[in-house]
């Protein structure tokens, strides 16, 4: 039976990786390919890099994590943070990425999930998808952090994006990002129902209750988390365990 | 030497540095030369079936590769390099594979997600030996990692070395004398895909 994945998610900054909370606060954590390593080894299934540097400078020097993370570490990993282009695809696939997630310039320009489905593959195409929940209940998606709303229709947007050609989606609820109190189970499940590709949730993760929670009720495919798994909370065996033992199909080594 | 051919599908760094990992010599290539020359092939592959077809005519490999085959080196395709080993592929219309195995290659229902994405375990087919051959120290409790939408439907069920389950049951590793198919990327798949690498390594040398 196909396994729930559990995926650590790795900021990048300069060659480091990072954590902030809200998109703030951020503090350094580790050398990112020792990190994946780590990881791999304990049983994560999946990891995300996240590029969150400004420079062209400083992009290199995340390629160049991607090319090192690609020759030591054998298991899948997206990348994401930056793609703005069908090219910027095309540059982290050839350093080794084995999907590639694009988030603003998907929402800007539709059209390169399209294009990059077409040239690469669905199944290396993500759509990350940020979104809030407003004062009438309503999950709009946004953009820059979190700043601003773009007004769009969480669960349209992921329908649309699917049938634009994304194999997969990662729904970040940027409430609970960094802050620990669950993930967004509602609108997960919502977005889970709606689609027939994966969908991952993100953000809110603190507890391996939280796993339980978003992998059954809010049907999620797979879990991203980063500061729980950096800063020790919780032990990639002991959340495997943990779901194994409460009936969720995963792979523990 | 193992020969991986490029043929400009996908991500073919990560089977060498598995393959270099374990001690084994592997280059990419993509000349008649080079795959004339080896002592083995892996014929990877990631995106469409009829592309992949296409680009392997245009470099005129078809025939290179299946008269190598024939003449009995030992070939390994990943994924969909796997699914070009058969006949036939109704992935978004019907063409014609390089037909080194017989069977067809066909879509997951949609009552399940698809593409068939994440990590799966692997279950002992007709042609499994836990102590010999490619599936040596695999066990059914061993997960490795799919990535596709479409699965082989062999002719012969014999082949099957190890199978997997998503809804259906759908082959995960096929042999057939000097063939080898995988449908995971045993690259990505962590310990459980280098032993099966290293099988595969230790096979043909």
């Amino acid at each position: 039976m196909l396994a729930k994945r559990i995926i650590p998610c790795l900021d990048v900054r300069n060659g480091r990786v990072v954590k902030g909370q809200k998109f703030q606060n951020i503090v350094d954590v580790d050398d990112p390919v020792k990190l994946a390593k780590v990881y791999s080894e304990m049983g994560a299934d999946e990891l995300v890099f996240y590029d969150i540097t400004a420079s062209n400078e400083e992009r290199n020097i995340f390629i160049d994590v991607v090319e090192r993370t690609a020759e030591q570490v054998h298991i899948p990993f997206t990348v994401g943070g930056g793609i703005r282009s069908v090219e910027d695809f095309r540059k982290v696939l050839k350093a080794g990425a084995d999907k590639v997630s694009v988030n603003s310039a998907a929402v800007k320009n539709p059209q390169i999930i399209q294009e990059a489905a077409r040239k690469f593959g669905s199944q290396c195409v993500v759509l990350s998808i940020d979104v809030k929940q407003k004062e009438d209940g309503q999950w709009t998606v946004f953009l820059n952090g979190g700043r601003m709303d773009t007004g769009k229709d969480a669960l349209e947007w992921a329908i649309e994006g699917e049938r634009l050609g994304a194999g997969e989606i990662v729904l970040n609820a940027m409430d609970t990002d960094g802050v620990k109190t669950g993930f967004s189970t509602d609108i997960t499940k919502g977005i889970s129902e709606h689609v027939n590709i994966p969908v991952v949730a993100s953000g809110g993760a603190g507890k391996i209750e939280h796993f339980l929670d978003v992998l059954t009720e809010g049907k999620a495919d797979a879990a991203l988390a980063a500061s729980v798994f950096h800063f020790g909370e919780i032990e990639m065996k002991d959340l495997k365990d943990y779901l194994y033992e409460n009936g969720v199909e995963v792979r523990r080594v | 030497m193992i020969s991986i051919i490029d043929y400009g599908a996908g991500n073919l760094k990560s089977v060498n540095h598995a393959l270099n990992k374990l001690g084994f010599e592997a280059e990419i290539i993509s000349s008649k030369e080079k795959i004339n020359q080896s002592t083995a092939l892996i014929l990877p592959g990631v995106g469409a079936f009829e592309d992949a077809m296409n680009q392997l005519r245009d470099l005129d490999l078809v025939d290179c590769i299946k008269d190598n085959v024939q003449a009995g080196k030992p070939i390994l395709g990943i994924c969909l390099g796997m699914q070009l080993f058969y006949e036939k592929s109704y992935e978004n219309g019907e063409w014609e594979g390089l037909g080194l195995l017989e069977g067809e290659v066909v879509r997951f229902g949609d009552q399940l997600k698809v593409p068939h994405m994440g990590w799966n375990n692997l279950i002992p087919g007709p042609n499994f030996d836990a102590q010999n051959g490619i599936g040596t120290g695999i066990e059914q409790k061993d997960y490795t990692y799919f990535v596709h939408s479409y699965y082989v439907k062999p002719k012969n069920r014999e082949e099957v070395v190890l199978g997997s389950d998503y809804g259906i049951e759908f082959p995960a590793v096929v042999q057939k004398n000097n063939i080898y198919g995988m449908q995971f990327h045993p690259e990505k798949s962590s310990e459980v895909g280098m032993t099966l690498l290293k099988n595969f390594g230790e096979l043909i040398t």
